[in-house]
């Protein structure tokens, strides 16, 4: 144990214990930042629901809630699965980490397929903001850009947890990267913000104003 | 003086330096050290300040005549665009913190290095791919938005590489938040025992402050640039009123960023003239934790000051009023600081060095660009002198009489720290005054032209402006000597400059105990701080220079 916490230490530090606690305060700190980012676009969503309510209502009706629902249950199954990778990786159970980062990663590739399939058919319905738009008001245009903006960015941001996922864990499998490493629990923290994305974007693309 | 050289030389021992620790092309580019990586930034950081300045020298020369006479209207626009992109996001945003950040933080603190070291190398590599694609997209191109990328003109209108311009901007925020993670995780984490957050320096502080700033707003930024990009490039309407967009948002998404960035800009130049009055005045910094209260304030309440940029954009008058009043507010923490600043001098024991007399020279030039901002923050003023020269020659005594001369007075101060030499010091003080005397004959007039209704980004303007205009160019000409001064004789002073020891200026704090240049872990021993910070009183006046 002790050997694999030598490993680990970096400069400019002493200490792992301490070095640990400034790699997660670092990605916490990152994490603020990335709120700040989305938190543009949802200013955005607003500020136009609000100069448009109208608009909005008529647009949500035409996002595919069956699409949004299924990828909502894959990414919360994926938390649940991580969660158990962050639980148990610094408790040296090797099985759980590497079975459940794998099935972490397969969710996160099997969302983006649906997420492809559902772009196909909104572009095949022609629900793309410019000419010849199928929607009136016109306004709905704007609910149709948040709608790739917003989607697009997080589905991006979902594509680099996958490949970090993948990462660690064929570092993991070639025991190059130790358990108790701190990057298993920063991936994790990644990971979970990017589900809590969704968890905003689900509601305010699919559900909101749906049914009134 | 060569006499003292030679005197002084069977004194200094040859030792191990982060400058010494390899000296291959590779050893710099591949380094981990914070002071070399803030070596870097200088160098990268010294080329964009002067292609800015290069571009506003051939502006202000076109406007010695109120018609066209040097460039076209489009080569005009694109001139000052290229200024205000470059010396805001590649010079004045990275400025002190990249550089003497980088270097003191770590320093200051008693740490080996910043918590990320090789995030920190990256976050140079990412700044330079950033202001490479920006450069070539203003140079190849050009881009006449401004460095403000209003829209329906950015989105719809402008000619130019837009997109390439704002995916430059873009990735420069990477850089601008990976530092700021590295500096405020270093802070709280590699403080060395007994450094307490009420024994800090109030330059870490600073550097502190605008850490958080960087990382919270650049991302704002980052989307308002992603939305221009998608909006022109995708057609995406957001902004676009046509479609019932709201330009005003695009608006209020980049003040948010760039008000804050405002101070990003000056909080690290407040922290630097603490440390030089504090030395030079050797008195302790009055109102110490005032100083850090009046920071954080400033960094805080910054945040929520935007909209006086919206004054006369169709926000409506609530929002006008809040707006003016919080901004009346966030000139408080920056009017104690200047009361401390003077009363730190008071009944000190002053001695004027060419780094105090910039210090100086920001305090004033602070001072009046901090209360011509009170102008504009009042409603009624504002919509009388909005867009006009007064708010030009406004930001820029904040921001190059402000932050541009704490950059020098930093650089003077703690240049034999970094490089181990002293430079001349009676040239030095020559170019700090010539700096004032050029920065005021270049900046007074455009209030006054500003105030009669000379609008800002006009190339060809009504005869009668044409005295101030020609004073203010001429005024550039001098800053511009001025500016190119410390090149000469600081790389004469890498050769000639006499040593200088660990502590020339008998000053206290953490950076000035370790050799000059410091080695490369930095202290041999991780120092214990049993002080407080600036205990300036009971110095003994010794130290290795008497």
């Amino acid at each position: 144990m002790s050997e694999t916490s030598s490993a680990l230490l970096r400069e400019p530090w002493t200490d792992v214990t301490r070095q640990k606690e400034a790699d997660s305060f670092g990605f916490w700190i990152f994490i603020a930042s990335e709120v700040m980012f989305f938190g543009g676009l949802f200013l955005a969503y607003a500020v136009n629901h609000y100069l448009h309510p109208h608009a909005f209502k008529v647009a949500v009706q035409h996002t595919d809630i069956t699409y949004g629902t299924i990828n909502t249950a894959l990414l919360m199954t994926s938390s649940f699965f991580m969660t158990a990778v962050v639980r148990g990786a610094p408790a040296q159970m090797r099985r759980t980490t590497l079975i459940g980062l794998s099935i972490c990663a397969a969710l996160g590739i099997v969302f983006l397929v649906v997420k492809g399939i559902e772009y196909r058919e909104d572009i095949s319905k022609g629900l793309v903001p410019g000419a010849g738009f199928p929607l009136e008001p016109q306004a709905a245009q704007i609910f149709f850009g948040l709608y790739w903006i917003m989607t697009g960015v997080h589905a991006l941001h979902l594509f680099v947890g996958i490949c970090l996922v993948l990462i660690i864990d064929t570092l993991v499998a070639r025991r190059r990267l130790p358990l108790n490493s701190p990057t298993i629990e920063v991936v994790g923290l990644y990971w979970h913000f990017v589900d809590i994305i969704w968890m905003i974007l689900y509601p305010l693309l699919y559900l909101l104003g749906r049914w009134s | 003086m060569t006499d003292i050289t030679l005197d002084r030389l069977p004194h200094v021992e040859p030792h191990a330096t982060y400058l010494t620790e390899g000296h291959t092309l590779a050893s710099w580019l591949l380094t981990t050290d914070h002071k070399r990586i803030a070596i870097l930034y200088a160098l990268t950081i010294t080329g964009f300040f002067f292609i800015g300045g290069l571009a506003i020298s051939v502006v202000r020369l076109e406007l010695l005549t109120p018609h066209a006479s040097l460039v076209t209207d489009e080569e005009y626009n694109r001139l000052f665009t290229l200024h205000g992109i470059i010396m805001v996001w590649f010079f004045l945003v990275p400025s002190i913190p990249t550089t003497f950040g980088n270097f003191l933080l770590p320093l200051m603190i008693g740490a080996k290095d910043v918590a990320f070291p090789r995030l920190n190398l990256i976050s140079w590599y990412i700044f330079v791919a950033a202001g490479a694609v920006t450069l070539y997209a203003l140079i190849s191109g050009g881009v006449n938005t401004g460095w403000t990328f209003y829209t329906p003109l950015s989105t719809f209108f402008a000619n130019g590489n837009v997109i390439l311009a704002a995916a430059g901007v873009f990735i420069s925020g990477f850089s601008s938040i990976a530092t700021g993670i590295n500096f405020i995780a270093t802070t709280h984490m590699l403080r060395a025992p007994g450094m307490h957050w009420t024994r800090l320096p109030l330059f870490v502080w600073a550097i502190y402050a605008t850490s958080l700033v960087m990382v919270l707003a650049t991302p704002v930024l980052a989307m308002s640039l992603l939305l221009i990009v998608a909006e022109r490039w995708l057609g995406i309407p957001i902004f676009d009123p046509t479609t019932g967009g709201d330009p005003l948002l695009f608006q209020h998404m980049f003040w948010f960023y760039s008000h804050p960035a405002v101070y990003i800009m000056i909080l690290p130049a407040m922290g630097v003239a603490s440390e030089v009055l504090a030395c030079f005045a050797r008195r302790r910094v009055f109102g110490y934790t005032a100083m850090i209260f009046s920071l954080m304030a400033i960094a805080v309440i910054g945040f929520v000051v935007w909209g006086h940029h919206m004054f006369v954009a169709g926000q409506s008058p609530y929002a006008n009023l809040i707006f003016s009043f919080l901004s009346f507010i966030v000139a408080v923490p920056s009017a104690i600081k200047v009361f401390n600043w003077t009363a730190t001098l008071y009944k000190g024991s002053i001695t004027l060095k060419a780094p105090l007399l910039y210090i100086m020279s920001f305090i004033g030039l602070f001072t009046i660009g901090g209360l011509t901002g009170l102008f504009l923050a009042s409603v009624p003023v504002d919509i009388h002198v909005h867009a006009t020269y007064f708010v030009v020659a406004h930001f820029h005594f904040i921001m190059v009489g402000g932050t541009v001369s704490a950059f020098f007075a930093a650089l003077h101060f703690w240049w034999p720290k970094i490089t181990g030499r002293m430079y001349p010091d009676a040239w030095a003080r020559f170019g700090a005054m010539t700096t004032f005397l050029g920065f005021m004959v270049t900046f007074l007039p455009q209030f006054v032209m500003g105030y009669e209704g000379m609008p800002r980004r006009y190339h060809v303007y009504p005869a009668q402006f044409q005295p101030y205009h020609v004073i203010s160019t001429a005024g550039a000409m001098i800053l511009a000597v001025a500016y190119l001064l410390p090149l000469f004789y600081l790389t004469w002073s890498l050769r000639y400059g006499k040593s200088a020891g660990r502590n020339p200026w008998h000053a206290t704090g953490l950076e000035w105990t370790t050799e000059s240049p410091p080695p490369k872990e930095n202290f041999e021993h991780t120092p214990i701080v049993t002080e407080d910070p600036y205990f300036y009183e009971y110095e003994q006046h010794g130290g290795d220079e008497a």
